[in-house]
């Protein structure tokens, strides 16, 4: 009998502990889809189908060091666009503008997903939740 | 009977090939008007072909650029402007690989037309040019009159640019070739790598043709 209920109950954990995950990578995989068209149509043309960027024009987007040591910023680049700002990306300085994105916190989180998992980059889902608290502290 | 057919089919292979040899010439595009002339009492019709008008701009590095600086050159065009944030990066990303492909020969150039002149000075698109990452003569970013360089536009058959509310222009992103005689013998969706990839194929088609070889 006590066997039975620990089984059941091991059984119980074990199914809600698998649907979390699949439920986490059902979001990641909407998210990072969604994202993949944004991308297409908001940011492909400057930094290139492979985030390669343009020679010193427009900085490349597979520096993950950077990307993740602007992770807090990078809704607000991507809202407000950037004037004249210093940038170091790949070792490489990038001064120029960024035309503002008028995306939707959903749209931007969507689109991070994206492109901090892609070329190379692999940090994980970017949550609106998170978006939305970085977009509230934008300088 | 035998020997005829064998005749006929050396007869028809031989044409076949033959017709193949003429497909190695790019076509001419543009309006054409037939001119006939009285020559030493005789009367002959030519083809007047439509050309690449006189122009005057200056290049990134300030120097004085006409129609006349590309004479003897076969050559691309486009029209772009460096703050341009949809079309432009991916024509020059394409464009690059032109660029590459004949930076190191002569007798091939490229010109970039500035539909934003006001704001594209020489300091400007000199700065561009550095960081696009091209030097020399072979890449020409042109800064024009606006008037006249929206008016040529029309003669490489491409849209005219106009500016839309949000003071963008709006333009098309062909690749124009052009021959040493000025004509038009190539139009390219700049943007689509593939039709990029068929202008450096035709560039080199249009080097071997005879005309270009003797430059008249």
């Amino acid at each position: 009998m006590k066997l039975k209920v620990i089984s059941v109950i091991c059984l119980l954990l074990g199914v809600l502990f698998f649907s979390c995950q699949t439920d986490d990578e059902i979001t990641f995989k909407r998210y990072y889809t969604t994202g993949s068209i944004v991308y297409q149509n908001s940011c492909q043309n400057c930094h290139g189908k492979n985030g390669e960027g343009l020679s010193a024009l427009m900085p490349p987007l597979t520096d993950s060091v950077f990307l993740k040591a602007n992770k807090a910023s990078l809704p607000c680049f991507i809202k407000y666009g950037l004037k004249e700002k210093l940038l170091i990306v790949n070792k490489k300085p990038f001064e120029g503008n960024m035309p503002a994105m008028d995306l939707a916190p959903i749209e931007i989180a969507e689109v991070l997903t994206y492109i901090t998992n892609s070329f190379g980059n692999k940090m994980g889902v970017v949550t609106v939740q998170q978006v939305s608290y970085d977009l509230d502290k934008c300088k | 009977m035998k020997k005829l057919i064998g005749a006929i089919a050396i007869v028809l292979t031989y044409s076949a090939c033959k017709f193949n040899t003429a497909q190695t010439t790019l076509p001419i595009y543009g309006n054409r008007t037939p001119v006939t002339k009285t020559v030493d009492g005789k009367t002959e019709t030519d083809t007047v072909y439509q050309t690449i008008p006189a122009f005057k701009t200056v290049n990134q590095y300030g120097d004085s650029i006409t129609n006349k600086s590309l004479d003897n050159n076969i050559y691309v065009a486009d029209f772009f402007f460096t703050t341009c944030p949809s079309i432009c990066p991916v024509m020059h990303r394409n464009m690059l690989t032109v660029y590459d492909a004949f930076k190191s020969e002569k007798g091939v150039k490229i010109i970039s037309y500035s539909i934003d002149p006001k704001h594209d000075s020489v300091n400007v698109l000199k700065q561009y040019a550095d960081k696009l990452g091209i030097a020399g003569n072979t890449w020409w970013l042109l800064q024009g009159k606006k008037d006249e360089i929206y008016k040529l536009s029309e003669s490489y058959l491409v849209r005219r640019p106009e500016e839309d509310a949000k003071q963008l222009f709006i333009h098309d992103g062909y690749f124009l070739l052009i021959d040493k005689q000025k004509r038009i013998r190539g139009t390219y969706d700049g943007t689509l790598p593939d039709q990029v990839k068929q202008l450096i194929a035709d560039i080199k088609t249009l080097k071997a043709e005879p005309d270009q070889i003797s430059g008249k």
